[in-house]
Parts: structure tokens; C-alpha cells; sequence
């Protein structure tokens, strides 16, 4: 399986590294990566479908326990056979519909490729984690193709939302995957599956799993990026949008339903969102005359469909779904290669400019009614088998709150989408032409068989096994065992007698009919409810919304954080730094250490106080830096009431060298200076200093309280022990310095000399500027009184 | 570490910052020096009560105080020392160049803060929006 996979990704790469030579011929070369992988899975077809999955393992970060772990179950093949099914058929269709060879055009092939590669890591991954991965890249390689047209930016804007959307969902799912995979202990799905975890963190996961799940399949209020996912060229528009990437959502949910279905709200949370989605989808998609976007929101409405079917948690109704993911898979894709016949032949995909298509067209026109009626649920046709299994299935076990809700749900959603199907072959048929539009179908083009062979091949699809049902029961069964092991599926029948799910399917007809005849009347009063909820902003609204507040939120924050001014940056930083950590410190303080270890300390700290008081009040610069000298020199005698007198030692002679050098330069500047700040800094800089103070209290006390929880012999004591014995040095302190810790040691010193370089460049430089150019001093000096007008003007 | 001291770590931070905040680069270089001193005490005071020097012979071990953060405090005072010379020599030489330590705003900052949104990301998706939803309102 690692093979195919890399297979796929070295040919995507080699298509577009080797575009221009290829040509359109490119797509020719992509095709040959599904066809290996559906070769080579029809060739374990047998052993998997026996319930023995091929299963492969990659130790990717031996030392983090990351392997990619690969699992070739029975529902793994029916998503393999759609991936890379469909992906053969476009393949060859692309021939038919890139007819020039335009730039750009070999990446797409090529990129489509990585995309393959992706989605089947996807469907094959066992490995949450791994899983993830692939699923961004799925979300990446639909960012390129939806903007491979990178000169319009409604493709770039498109291609935007997209990913933004389905990436910030990824992102979230992530965090979802994460937190399963710690409490389960597992990251495997099939470990999952035998030991579930549960518990209230679990429920929050399931949440943040379900809203990755939601955005990658569009569905409400995460749909607007599909529709707008459309100007993508058609072939990608069918692969991608319709028949395999959206179905990522509802592929993740296949797989956890059975896990987590009856755990936290999911069922609440999967139905709900699943069934709005269907009847919204399908409302919006009856308003559509771009036959593609009325595809893309039936898309929409055919994935609520199947959350409602996989998210149950209920085999007999998952399998319904499984067969709902191929018979959708069929119709939907043909579909798709119908309209890019039209749009291709005739340059509109508009219903109102199309006035039927000559004889020539028939193969095109049967196509697009067998897969129209089987997305409508017409008997003989694949989508009615799994629309009555659907709805046999809610019918017979669904025994949970809110079902007849979701049934009703469905039937209304089932009597839009004959609705919208039928709006489809009619236009295709012209009913909807006006007049005063240019005849640009008549006369059309028909295409050529290449074109539209790939489609009939589906629609013959379509027809077999809506007609012969049984064809499939292995698969479908294989699928639904794996997904529920230990399940008992029913065989698929195209007459299952007299029953409630029948009289729902015909209740389904009647209504579509009626709604279809009565077309006119349905339009006028959807354009005055569409109108009448027109203050709520769109999808494409809401989504310009965001964008532009996190824009100007972004803008607004570098404004107050980033406004250029080097005390308003120190206190975010310090204030950061110190209020952050300081309720948690404060927790950990359960008694008050000792007040005062010896007296003297008491003299030693007033006179710090007091000095660094005075340093920080006084105005008057070399007086600040004594005072500076007087708290160092207060320290080094408290260093020798602490024991230390190494230190007392090095802060006297460092604090001897550091007065005399802050009276070398201090000399130069103004000895006071005037206060022109404004008079909020004052009490600002107060408080900030205060909380610091208060920070720092807190920490110190809670830190020596945690001084006794550390175990073990201590590294000092072990220090004191070695260092006559190993470094031949009485002075512990020195040891350390020089032996045991002399890398540190070495770093210091190298500090130091950097420090002295420094200096002496900084020190230099501006001397001999200085000296042999006086007019620059004049230049510089003015420079920098227009420099200090700045920032006033600016206010 | 008694609460003393801990008061006056905090004392040194607290008027350290204070210092921090102000725009005299003179002032900035104390208040280093000031929680240089603070941040010190914090690491003296991590190796528990205190004792003797330690060194061998000197007295038995267990009355040693510790070595290891003496040793921390005493490449803490190096490092902060040459801290303050480096910001000294800065100092000098912004005497040199206008005659004063004031810090000065960072007026590419300032430009940045007052900036216009030019996001054409932004704009982009609102154009489509805005297309879409006229579309739809044609319908």
C-alpha cells in the first residue's frame, strides 16, 4: 500500500515537473496511478471481503512512537473503488474536456494526482494521526485546484475559503483526535473500535472531531465554501466536490459512529446539523440556473443525507449508506461530466440559455436522466435502493429520541432533491429557455465519445445495479461488517414487498411530481422566503465577515502592542511574564517560611531598600548610579552572612568597576533632566512595577516551599563530595566554576569578550566620526530634532 | 529563603521595572542593575538556609550552605555587569550622536500601527461574496 501511495505522489510530481512536455497527454500518465491501485485491490478484493484486511505498518519516528499504519478493510475497498474509480474515468474524460493545451494544464493533472494520493491515505490510514495528515493534504491539493485558474481572483478567493475553512476545521478535529487518542491510550481506529474510551473529555473531542467532520463535507453552517468551490475546471469539480474529498466528513463519522454514537450528545449534534443540511441544500439547490452550482448544493443536501445514515450508530442504516456512498458516487459524478459536456459544447451551463440539444445528443441525454433519476429515487435506479434502505432502515431500528423528526426530515429533503433532479433534466431539455437568449444548444457540438464515455459507463452503473441489486451484497455487507463488527446485514432487494419504507418512497414521488408541476408557484414562493430572510448575511458574507475581522482585529492589536514604544513593550513583556504564572504560585504557598533568618539581615535589606529607592526617585544621574553602587555594595555583606564569600568578593570588585564606568560616561550627559512624559505614564509604570514586585514576592515564597519536595541525593551535595577528591579544589564554589560546570564558565567568558568588542566599536566609532567630519555631527544633530517632532506629528 | 528576603527580591524587581519603564537610557541601565541584584537573591536563596563557605576543611559538609547557586549567582553578576558596560558604551554613544539618552519611539512602528487596511485577500472574498449574493438575488 506505502507503493501506490508513493506511487501516486512521484507521478504528481513528475506531471507537473514535467508539464510542458506532456501537454494534455499528462492526464493519460495520471491515470495510470488508480488504475495500479485498482488492479491491486481487486486483487486482495477477496481475501478482505472474507473479513481479512491487509493491514501495513510504517515506524515513522521510532523513538515517539509515530507510525503510519495502514488498514485495507472492506469499507476501505468501497472508498478505494470510488477514489480511484472515478479517478481512472476523469482521467480520461479531462481528455475530452481540455481540448486546448493551456498553462496550467499539466499541474492540474499533476496535482490531481497528489490529491488521489492523498484521499486514499485517508480512507486507508488506522492511524488517527496519520489519518490527519492526509486529510489536510486533501484540503491543500483542493486549495491548488480550486485556484489553478491563478489570474481570477474569484478562483483565488474561492480557493481561499476552501481552505480556510476546511483547514481551520482540520485544525480543530485535530484537536478532537488528540485528546481520543490520550484517553483511549491508542491512536488506532481498530483498537478504538474494541476498547472505546468515554468520560466528559471524550464527549468534548467528539465535538471537535464532528466540526472537522462538518467543514470538510460541507455541511450547515460550514457548506458556503462548496458552491463557491465551482469554478474549479469540472473534471476536479466532479472529482473532488462531489464524488470523493467532501466525502471525507461523512467517511470519518462512518468510522467513529460505531464507536461513539451513543456517547456525549453525537447523535443529538450528527442528526441535527445532517438533517438541516439535507433540507437546506435541497432548497437552495431548486433555486439554482447554473446547472453546476445546482449540483453543488444537491451535494450539499446528498451529504446531510448520509451523516443522517452513518451517524446513527445503527448498522441497518449505515449500510444503507454505504450503498447511498456509491450510488451517489455514480449518479453525481456523471452528472457533473454532463455539465462539463454542456458548458464545453455550448460555453453556458445556464438552463435559461439552453433550448434543447439535437439528436446527436441522445447519448448525453440519457445519461443525464439515468443518473438525474436515480438521484431523484426512482425505482430500477442504484439511488433507489439506497434511498427505500434508508428509509426502510429509520423505519424498522431507528428506536431513538427525535426519529420521526429526521424520518419527516428526509422525506421533504427526498421531495426537493426530485424536484431539483427533475429542474436538472429540464433544463437539459430546454423547458426553461428563454426567448430572448441566444439558441447556443441546438446547433451545438455532440461531443465526442471519449467525452462522454466515461459518464455512460456510470450511468450503465447506475442502471445494473439499481436493477440487480444483488450484485453488490458482498461488497455492501463486507463494508457494513467491517465498520459494525459481529453485525448480521441484510442482503440488498430491489422489491422488499409492501412496507412503510415503500409508502414513503412513493409519498417521496408524489410529492416531487407535484412539486415539479407546480414549479412556477414553488419559485415565487421561495423568492419571497429567500427575501424575507435576506437580513441574514450568506455564507460568502459570513465568511467576508470573519475575514475582515480578523484583519482588523490583527491590525487593531499590532496598533496597541506593537505602537513603537520601548516602556509600552517592556511592560507587556514583564507584565506577561509575571501575572500569567502568579495564581499558580500562589496556590503552592501552604505555610509562610521563617520571617528573618539572622538579624543582621534586617540592616542589610533596609539599607537595599532604601537605596534602590533612592536610585529609582532621584534626578540627578550620578547620583542614581551611587546609589546603585550602594545596594551592590549591601549585597556583597549580605553574600557574607549567607556563606558565600567568593560572591561577596566578585560583587565588590564588579561593583567598584561598574561605578567608575557609569561616572566615565554619566560625565558626558546633562546631569538631570526634565520630565515630559505624559501624566498617565506615572501612575502606569507604578502599577506595572507593583505587580512585578507582587509577582516576584509570590514566586519566592512558593519556590522555597518547593524546595523540600525534591528527591534524591542533591547534585550539591554529590558536588561537595567529588571536589577534593576528583578536582583536588577545597573551594567548592571554585570547582564548580572551573571544573565541574567550566563549559559554563567558557560561554560567560565569551559573553564578556563579545560585551567588550562591543563597547569598544560603540565607543570608538562615533569618536572618529566625530573628530574628521564636524559637518556630519551638524547633519545627524538636525536629523534627529526632526526625529524627535516625529512622533508628535504623528499623534 | 525567609520572607525577608523574599520581600526584598521583590522590592528590587518592583523598582527595577519602575526604571525599566522610563525612556532615560541612564535609568534603564540601573534598573538592570537593580533586578540583576533581585534576580540574585532568587538564586541564593534557592540552595536553602544558609550555613558556612563552603570549603573542604573548613567545617564538617552538612554545614556547608549550598555551592551550586553561588556559583549561578556569581556568572549572574559577570553577565549582568557586562550587560550594564555594553549599555553604557550605547549610552555614550548616543550622547555622541544627539546629546541626550532619551529612547526614542521606533517611528517604522508608529508607521506600521497607523497603517490602512490594503488587505486584498480580504477584498478579493468580499467581491465574491458580493457577486454571489447578487447572483442569487437575479434568481
Amino acid at each position: 500500500m506505502f507503493a501506490l501511495l508513493a506511487l501516486h505522489l512521484v507521478l504528481g510530481v513528475v506531471i507537473v515537473a514535467a508539464g510542458r512536455i506532456l501537454g494534455r497527454q499528462a492526464f493519460l500518465v495520471a491515470a495510470v496511478a488508480p488504475a495500479a491501485m485498482l488492479i491491486w485491490a481487486a486483487t486482495k478484493a477477496n481475501d478482505v471481503l472474507d473479513g481479512k484486511p491487509v493491514t501495513e505498518s510504517f515506524v515513522w519516528v521510532a523513538g515517539l512512537d509515530l507510525t503510519i499504519d495502514l488498514r485495507f478493510d472492506a469499507f476501505a475497498l468501497v472508498m478505494v473503488t470510488l477514489v480511484s474509480g472515478i479517478g481512472l474515468l476523469i482521467c480520461i474524460y479531462s481528455l475530452g474536456y481540455f481540448t486546448a493545451t493551456k498553462p496550467g494544464l499539466a499541474r492540474l493533472a499533476g496535482i490531481l494526482t497528489l490529491f488521489a494520493g492523498a484521499m486514499l491515505g485517508v480512507v486507508l490510514s488506522d492511524h488517527l494521526i496519520a489519518l490527519f495528515i492526509f486529510w489536510e493534504l486533501t484540503s491543500v491539493t483542493s486549495y491548488l485546484l480550486i485556484g489553478n485558474d491563478d489570474t481570477n481572483p474569484r478562483a483565488r478567493a474561492a480557493a481561499l475559503q476552501a481552505l480556510f475553512i476546511t483547514g481551520a476545521g482540520g485544525l480543530v478535529m485535530l484537536a478532537g483526535l488528540i485528546i481520543i487518542g490520550q484517553s483511549a491510550g491508542t491512536y488506532l481506529i481498530s483498537e478504538l473500535l474494541v476498547a472505546p474510551p468515554s468520560g466528559n473529555v471524550v464527549n468534548v473531542a467528539l465535538v471537535l472531531v464532528l466540526i472537522g467532520a462538518f467543514t470538510k463535507s460541507a455541511q450547515a453552517p460550514f457548506s458556503s465554501w462548496l458552491p463557491g468551490a465551482m469554478v474549479a475546471p469540472t473534471p476536479v469539480s466532479a472529482y473532488l466536490h462531489s464524488a470523493t474529498m467532501v466525502k471525507a466528513g461523512v467517511y470519518l463519522v462512518a468510522r467513529l459512529a460505531p464507536i461513539f454514537a451513543i456517547q456525549g450528545n453525537w447523535r443529538l449534534i450528527v442528526l441535527s446539523v445532517g438533517a438541516f443540511t439535507m433540507v437546506v441544500g435541497g432548497l437552495r439547490a431548486l433555486r439554482q440556473n447554473d446547472l453546476k452550482l445546482l449540483l453543488a448544493y444537491g451535494t450539499v443536501s446528498q451529504l446531510g443525507f448520509m451523516m443522517l445514515l452513518f451517524g446513527v450508530g445503527e448498522y441497518h442504516i449505515a449500510e444503507a449508506g454505504v450503498v447511498l456512498i456509491l450510488a451517489h458516487a455514480a449518479f453525481k459524478a456523471a452528472l457533473f461530466m454532463v455539465v462539463g459536456i454542456v458548458d464545453h459544447e455550448t460555453g453556458t451551463r445556464d438552463i435559461r440559455a439552453l433550448h434543447g440539444f439535437g439528436k446527436s445528443w441522445r447519448p448525453v441525454q440519457a445519461v443525464a436522466v439515468l443518473s438525474a433519476a436515480s438521484m431523484a429515487g426512482v425505482p430500477l435506479m442504484f439511488g433507489f435502493i439506497a434511498k427505500e434502505k434508508g428509509l426502510g432502515g429509520y423505519v424498522e431500528y431507528g428506536d431513538f429520541v427525535g426519529e420521526t423528526v429526521v424520518l419527516i426530515a428526509i422525506v421533504v429533503a427526498s421531495m426537493l432533491t426530485f424536484a431539483y433532479s427533475a429542474r436538472f433534466v429540464l433544463g437539459i431539455y430546454g423547458v426553461f429557455g428563454l426567448d430572448d437568449r441566444d439558441d447556443v444548444s441546438r446547433s451545438a457540438h455532440a461531443p465526442g465519445i471519449v467525452f462522454w464515455a466515461p459518464a455512460g459507463l456510470l450511468a450503465f452503473f447506475t442502471v445494473l445495479f439499481g436493477v440487480f441489486p444483488q450484485l453488490l451484497d458482498r461488497l455492501v455487507e463486507g463494508a457494513t461488517l467491517a465498520l459494525y463488527p459481529g453485525s448480521s446485514p441484510k442482503p440488498l432487494e430491489l422489491w422488499a414487498g409492501f412496507n412503510e419504507a415503500l409508502l414513503l418512497s412513493a409519498i417521496v414521488i408524489l410529492g416531487g411530481v407535484v412539486l415539479t408541476l407546480m414549479r412556477t408557484k414553488v419559485a415565487r414562493a421561495q423568492r419571497r422566503g429567500s427575501e424575507a430572510i435576506r437580513f441574514l448575511p450568506t455564507g460568502d458574507e459570513a465568511f467576508a465577515g470573519v475575514l475582515r475581522g480578523i484583519s482588523v482585529t490583527s491590525r487593531r492589536v499590532t496598533a496597541v502592542v506593537q505602537n513603537g514604544s520601548l516602556p509600552i513593550y517592556i511592560a507587556i513583556i514583564v507584565l506577561t511574564v509575571t501575572l500569567v504564572p502568579l495564581t499558580g504560585f500562589a496556590r503552592d504557598i501552604d505555610t509562610l517560611p521563617d520571617f528573618v533568618e539572622q538579624r543582621v539581615h534586617i540592616g542589610f535589606v533596609a539599607l537595599i531598600t532604601a537605596a534602590a529607592l533612592g536610585a529609582s526617585v532621584v534626578r540627578h544621574r550620578i547620583a542614581a548610579a551611587l546609589m546603585l553602587g550602594a545596594v551592590g555594595y549591601s549585597m556583597a555583606g549580605l553574600y557574607v552572612t549567607m556563606g558565600a564569600p567568593d560572591l561577596a568578593l566578585t560583587q565588590f570588585s564588579i561593583e567598584t568597576l561598574s561605578t567608575v564606568l557609569f561616572v566615565l560616561v554619566l560625565r558626558f550627559l546633562p546631569r538631570s533632566w526634565r520630565h515630559h512624559a505624559p501624566a498617565i505614564a506615572a501612575p502606569m509604570r507604578i502599577a506595572v512595577a507593583a505587580a512585578v514586585g507582587v509577582a516576584i514576592f509570590v514566586f519566592a515564597l512558593s519556590a522555597s516551599n518547593a524546595r523540600p519536595d525534591v528527591s534524591g541525593p542533591q547534585q550539591s551535595e554529590v558536588m561537595i563530595e567529588d571536589s577534593y577528591s576528583e578536582a583536588k579544589g577545597q573551594n567548592v564554589v571554585n570547582v564548580i566554576l572551573v571544573d565541574f560546570r567550566g563549559w559554563d564558565t567558557m560561554g560567560e567568558i565569551t559573553v564578556l569578550l563579545v560585551a567588550a568588542v562591543g563597547v569598544v566599536s560603540l565607543a570608538r566609532t562615533g569618536r572618529r566620526r566625530d573628530d574628521t567630519d564636524a559637518p556630519v555631527f551638524e547633519e545627524i544633530s538636525d536629523g534627529e530634532s526632526s526625529e524627535q517632532k516625529m512622533p508628535e506629528a504623528l499623534r | 529563603m525567609t520572607v525577608l528576603l523574599a520581600f526584598a527580591a521583590a522590592f528590587l524587581f518592583a523598582t527595577g521595572t519602575w526604571l525599566l519603564l522610563q525612556r532615560r537610557l541612564s535609568r534603564i541601565l540601573i534598573g538592570i542593575g537593580l533586578v540583576g541584584h533581585g534576580s540574585n537573591i532568587l538564586l541564593l536563596t534557592s540552595g536553602g538556609p544558609s550555613g558556612v563557605a563552603p570549603i573542604i576543611g573548613s567545617a564538617p559538609a552538612v554545614d556547608f550552605s549550598d555551592p551550586l547557586p553561588q556559583a549561578l549567582a556569581l556568572t549572574s553578576i559577570v553577565i549582568t555587569f557586562g550587560v550594564t558596560a555594553f549599555l553604557l558604551a550605547l549610552g555614550y554613544r548616543s550622547w555622541r550622536i544627539t546629546h541626550d539618552d532619551v529612547v526614542e519611539d521606533d517611528v517604522e512602528d508608529r508607521f506600521i500601527a497607523r497603517r490602512r487596511s490594503e488587505d486584498h485577500i480580504v477584498s478579493d472574498t468580499e467581491d465574491a461574496a458580493r457577486a454571489q449574493a447578487a447572483e442569487e438575488d437575479r434568481l
